[in-house]
């Protein structure tokens, strides 16, 4: 069972080894928690398995799918609506066109009493199916299901603790890698590249130099060396204005972590593709642009290229001359995304829609083509992939 | 040998467990946190209510492993045998023992902290690998192999500025502080002050989780920082009352200073302040 159990977390792809199942093993054969409590077990398999606390969310999923059935007696799904749910309702977000399918349903009121119902009726946990409360469903009432207009009813808020397994609870759902984007975890997922070098001043004391010197001429004749620093250069490129407008948020969040992890970065503006000119001002991008030509040749080939946009256009934005919305390109987007690949070895492309889309947007595609593949999600997972691949 | 929490520090379910794995299979444990939980407290607490002697290693940015080990004075020795000195015959007295050596040799078992080991060089943990694994390591000046005698309890703390290599994460045990429920940590506030009047706590939790609520703020206070305002609030005896007052013109916290550490978390709380106070004059 427990070898099943480590299969299902490296299916779900988590970084689990060997060594970390036999720690584990090995604690469960010195009795570090009493085998009887699954609990305890929770927490022990948690410790010697999970090493980095954006799968622990993952973790609490495997685990709960995995040991389903073995919760205590008492884990029977609460009766009561609790008044927060009712409140988060509120918060939610509904389009028209959810709100017409819950007309259909006869209103909130309405799937407010069924819910009410349907909870009475049920005793049991549930997983699956269509019409009872429980999880991964299609029913309207549950968690983590599909169903548009479903209601989420989420086990967080539960005051009765006895009756809702730990692991159920997903507490840590948020330091998942492919949901939260704060600017920390930006930096962390930024910090994969990085190149150490020495240069510059002089300031550290160089002991294996020093020694062999001194030997040398007989005298103590200190050498010095420059402190460690990281050198990689970076230019980055920001789509801005019409469907970047949704992606505001998450730009800034990366805009402000890549500024305080590389010394050596420099920012410019383009719209949709690049073209013969980008700008670092949004507000005087017409009086203050700079030639893309000028900073081809500004910037050496070492700097590190990474464009940040969502590639939704018309096709023909990069593939004509002409094509842009705004003015007359008199090369194509095309002409001048290759012209700056060729330049700067390591490019990549970080793309704010997510990666199962990108093959229906054409544009999307044309670009990823351009940039060799070299495409990745605007997640923590796709901007550590990306830093990887510029670190090659 | 187990760890059960003591009357100072709050252990949840979760950490006991972790804490008892490492200490058992005699394996280092990582900490993970918010900045503020209790990481390094924790080691403290650990090596008291284990009555274990502790000993700890703080990480700069500048901290090489082989510091931990032990280090070899070659400037000096070079400089006495200049001049002739008798010490120079020994190597064994330009050799300076690090906090490894120093943890190993202790007699009875002893606690190692390795405090925020995200602070060092991205090689760091790789390069104490062997160390922590077989608890011994080699002194090549003097050609000696130095191994634990009663392998230490390390706990190591880091505050995710790096992140640390798959190998040395493989070898240890892992827990992620979570940032403490209300209850929880009305336990941790009665722990440090026991005196402290209910409704008082009351009135500042409320303002307390409402701050860390606050869309956009930077730099979420944390247990410690609430600590400090308590105390703050308890030595400038102020009333519960004044913490329910509900006048739109006082909506910043007394003492807030306490809390929030970062001027724009300022600027940002007091516009909001003057948002919601002119959202209450627009009621009235």
């Amino acid at each position: 069972m427990f070898i099943n159990f480590f299969f299902d977390l490296k299916q779900a792809s988590l970084p689990v080894s060997l060594k970390e199942y036999l720690m584990l093993m090995e604690a469960m054969n010195k009795r570090v928690v009493d085998s009887f409590n699954v609990n305890d077990f929770y927490y022990l398999s948690r410790s010697a398995l999970v090493k980095d606390e954006r799968y622990l969310d993952k973790f609490d999923r495997v685990f709960g799918h995995s040991f389903k059935g073995l919760e205590n007696s008492e884990g029977e799904t609460e009766k009561e609506i609790p008044e927060e749910w009712l409140k988060l309702m509120g918060q939610k977000y509904l389009t028209d066109e959810e709100k017409k399918m819950v007309e259909s349903l006869g209103g909130w009121d309405k799937l407010m009493e069924t819910l009410k119902q349907r909870l009475e009726e049920q005793k049991k946990r549930h997983q699956g199916g269509s019409k009872w409360i429980g999880t991964g469903g299609t029913s309207p009432f549950g968690a983590y299901g599909y169903n548009p207009e479903g209601i989420r009813i989420g086990q967080k808020e539960s005051r009765n603790k006895k009756a809702v397994k730990v692991w159920d609870k997903r507490e840590f759902s948020n330091l998942d890698g492919d949901v939260e984007l704060g600017t920390r975890n930006i930096k962390v997922a930024l910090r994969r590249l990085r190149k150490f070098a020495r240069e510059g001043v002089e300031t550290e004391l160089d002991l294996d130099n020093t020694i062999k010197s001194t030997a040398h001429k007989g005298y103590i004749d200190v050498k010095m060396m420059p402190e460690r620093r990281n050198k990689i250069k970076v230019l980055l490129f920001f789509d801005v204005g019409g469907s970047m407008d949704a992606h505001v948020k998450i730009c800034e969040e990366l805009f402000s972590a890549a500024r305080t992890e590389f010394k050596h970065m420099e920012y410019f503006y383009y719209h949709n593709c690049l073209y013969d000119a980008v700008w670092k001002d949004n507000k005087r991008r017409y009086n203050e642009n700079i030639k893309t030509w000028d900073l081809l040749h500004k910037y050496p080939s070492d700097y590190k290229v990474i464009f940040v946009g969502d590639a939704e256009m018309s096709p023909y934005e990069i593939t004509y001359p002409g094509g842009s919305v705004e003015f007359w390109n008199e090369e194509s987007g095309e002409t001048w995304l290759t012209r700056l690949l060729n330049i700067y070895e390591n490019a990549i492309w970080l793309n704010p829609i997510p990666e199962r889309y990108w093959d229906r947007i054409s544009s999307a595609s044309i670009i990823k083509q351009i940039f060799s593949d070299r495409m990745f999600p605007l997640t923590i997972e796709g901007i550590d992939q990306a830093m990887r691949e510029l670190n090659k | 040998m187990k760890f059960e929490g003591t009357s100072s520090y709050i252990a949840t379910e979760d950490l006991k467990v972790a804490v008892n794995a490492a200490i058992t299979l005699e394996r280092p444990i990582i900490v993970k946190g918010e900045p503020g939980t209790g990481k390094t407290m924790l080691a403290h607490e650990v090596a008291q209510s284990l009555g274990a002697e502790i000993i700890t290693w703080h990480i700069k940015s500048t901290t090489k492993a082989q510091q931990g080990l032990y280090e070899y004075d070659a400037v000096t020795r070079l400089r006495d045998s200049q001049l002739g000195d008798e010490k120079v015959k020994d190597i064994k007295n330009y050799i300076s023992k690090g906090k490894l050596w120093n943890a190993f040799e202790s007699n009875k078992r002893p606690v190692l902290l390795i405090d925020e080991i995200d602070k060092a060089d991205i090689e760091f943990p790789n390069d104490l690998l062997l160390e922590l694994d077989k608890m011994e390591f080699f002194v090549y000046e003097t050609g000696e192999t130095i191994k634990a005698e009663n392998r230490p309890i390390v706990i190591i703390t880091s505050n995710n500025e790096k992140e640390l290599p798959d190998a040395f994460l493989r070898r240890c045990f892992f827990h992620y502080i979570k940032f403490p429920d209300p209850d929880t940590m009305e336990e941790i506030v009665n722990v440090h002050y026991p005196e402290i009047k209910k409704d008082l706590i009351q009135e500042a939790f409320k303002i307390f989780y409402d701050i860390r609520e606050v869309p956009g703020i930077k730099k979420k206070p944390s247990t410690s920082e609430l600590i400090d305002w308590l105390k703050l609030l308890m030595t400038d005896d102020v009333d519960a009352k004044i913490l329910r007052e509900k006048d739109p013109k006082k909506l910043i916290p007394p003492l807030h200073g306490a809390l929030l550490k970062n001027e724009q978390d300022v600027h940002l709380f007091e516009r909001l302040a003057f948002i919601s106070r002119r959202e209450n004059e627009n009621l009235e």
